[in-house]
């Protein structure tokens, strides 16, 4: 696929945030969890890396935030080297990690104030409150950690990573096992903090989430970064569309006068799929719809579908 | 330096002690008062007295001695063992401070709760025997570098251990002998000459030696060497800490 790696070898862009380059890593089990990627992070932005389980998602992500030691490559943060100048860099950092790992003895309010104590601020109660209730936690705020169901806990993360007011805000996989209207709320919340001029970099299973919310999305594969690209051209680009047309009377075969077309006969005959490319010169809708009626063949509806960018994604990984 | 990190995590530890009290203050000090009573007043009525001191004045830095080791020990280790348990060690990871503000953190607290103990025993102790301290800075001296010392030793034991029984087995299978075979009951001249050449052996011969020193001027071996054991020790730790956070050991792949 041509399209592949224009954006992650394009010029670094008018004001990034966060520099990769060429960051690899290898445990010391000898597991490559990171080719060399090279990726810069727009001030900003919402950026989605998705990615299989194991694909190294988390480790890149753990490099940016000083968890795991890099490999060869340099990592800027706002101009900082994330070894050489880790203070800098870190400070900048909010990091929501997968699990959900917490003090459970310790209540709401005193976590959120520890996290940003460590991160070097001095206390500032109006900006935790502020913090808890947009995360519907104020009322829980004396409540032990342990005390909290699973939702609170991943808000309480989230509390935790924001207690000191970071510009950039990892999320790794932060809907995973949240209800629907947590969910909701959650991305309500990503919106804003975007909107205040917070850069977000997350991980998702929920594609369509990415869909939705991201600005760019990254692929990453077996350690490789596949492909960085707008959200909107992505679906562009790869975007195909489905046409089902709904028959009046159902078809035992294609007839032969509609073999040029790319068609498929769902297997009780009663529905005709036919697929095709939405940035095509011609989408050969107007020929198929002559060519049916000349075939006599009669139909009750007709319905368009476009392509998912978990569709996509499934392609990419396949395909390599 | 971020003063605000070093704050924070040794409220954070300091408020885990407030909340097992009673498994933080109460346990030793029952423990001691139980030494008194077995070794101070049932055995200590045959021995009368050692090199001049009671008996049950005698084995009050010791006891001391005994309980500042087990509590900085495992106050350390625990205190970082924990959130590499649980995994929130993350976020000490991802924040903006070096090994130095960890260190402090940490083992400040650590040291801090054992030296709270270590004064109750001391407190304690005057319920049961009379004693006086010839020396009171120099033994605040003592106290307070042997603290420090041990909770940097259970602060490696800590990174080191990856289980539970690892966290428990250099407390159990070294401190606790070495303690009790470390002069702590008994001064070494009660020895044959030797077990008084394998005791010297001993690295908690020097700290109760010297520490005992500064409460009844009497030593088994000089107070200089008790302080440069200490030191020894304190150095060995620091460097040992120094490479774990250079190299990553046990804590960041």
């Amino acid at each position: 696929m041509t399209l592949l790696h224009t954006e992650a070898s394009a010029p670094v862009t008018a004001d990034p945030i966060i520099v990769v380059k060429g960051v690899d890593k290898t445990y010391g089990s000898g597991f490559q969890a990171l080719k060399p990627i090279d990726l810069s992070i727009r001030r900003g932005e919402i950026f989605a890396l998705l990615g299989p389980n194991g694909a190294g998602k988390t480790t890149l992500i753990s490099i940016i935030c000083g968890i795991v030691n890099p490999g060869n490559g340099s990592i800027t943060v706002d101009g900082h080297d994330v070894v050489r100048d880790f203070r800098a860099t870190r400070s900048r950092i909010g990091l929501v990690p997968q699990e959900l790992t917490t003090d459970a003895f310790e209540t709401v309010w005193n976590t959120a104030s520890f996290s940003r104590g460590l991160f070097g601020l001095p206390p500032k109660p109006a900006h935790i409150e502020q913090v808890l209730r947009d995360l519907s936690l104020w009322d829980k705020r004396d409540n032990k950690i342990l005390t909290l169901s699973g939702g609170m806990k991943r808000r309480v993360m989230i509390a935790k990573a924001l207690a000191h007011e970071p510009n950039v805000l990892f999320l790794d996989e932060p809907t995973a096992g949240v209800d629907v209207a947590l969910r909701r709320d959650m991305w309500n919340l990503v919106r804003r903090l975007r909107d205040s001029g917070v850069t977000i970099i997350l991980t998702t299973h929920y594609i369509e989430e990415a869909e939705d919310m991201a600005d760019r999305v990254g692929v990453i594969n077996k350690g490789e970064l596949i492909l960085v690209e707008q959200t909107a051209t992505l679906m562009h680009k790869l975007g195909k569309k489905e046409l089902t047309l709904q028959l009046h009377d159902p078809l035992a075969a294609i007839p032969p006068s509609l073999s040029a077309h790319a068609l498929a006969l769902s297997a009780d005959g009663s529905e005709l799929t036919y697929t095709y490319d939405t940035q095509a010169e011609h989408t050969g809708i107007t020929a198929l719809l002559g060519d049916l009626a000349a075939a006599g063949i009669r139909f009750r509806d007709i319905s368009t579908r476009q392509n998912t960018l978990e569709e996509i994604f499934v392609d990419l990984v396949r395909s390599r | 330096m971020n003063w605000y990190a070093i704050r924070a995590i040794y409220n954070f530890e300091m408020a885990r002690t407030r909340r097992t009290l009673m498994q933080s203050i109460a346990s030793p000090v029952l423990s001691t008062s139980l030494y008194f009573v077995v070794f101070g007043s049932a055995i200590g009525s045959r021995i009368t007295s050692v090199e001049g001191v009671s008996y049950g004045a005698f084995i009050i830095p010791g006891l001391i001695m005994l309980s500042l080791l087990m509590q900085s020990v495992s106050n350390a280790s625990f205190g970082i063992y924990f959130p590499k348990f649980t995994g929130t060690i993350y976020e000490i990871h991802s924040a903006p401070v070096s090994f130095v503000e960890i260190i402090a953190g940490y083992v400040g607290a650590a040291a801090t709760k054992s030296v709270i103990v270590g004064v109750i025993i001391l407190a304690t102790a005057r319920l049961f025997v009379d004693y006086h301290i010839a020396h009171p800075l120099l033994m605040a001296a003592f106290l307070l570098l042997t603290a420090i010392t041990f909770s940097l030793f259970g602060f490696i034991i800590g990174i080191w251990a990856d289980n539970f029984e690892k966290l428990q087995v250099i407390p159990m299978l070294v401190i606790t002998p070495l303690t009790f075979l470390g002069v702590s009951f008994y001064s070494i001249h009660m020895l044959p000459p030797l077990w008084q050449k394998i005791t010297l052996l001993n690295p908690v011969v020097y700290l109760v030696s010297g520490f005992r020193w500064s409460f009844y001027d009497l030593a088994d071996v000089g107070v200089g060497a008790s302080l440069a054991a200490i030191t020894g020790f304190l150095v060995a730790c620091l460097v040992t800490i120094g490479w774990i956070f250079r190299t990553g050991y046990k804590l960041k792949s």
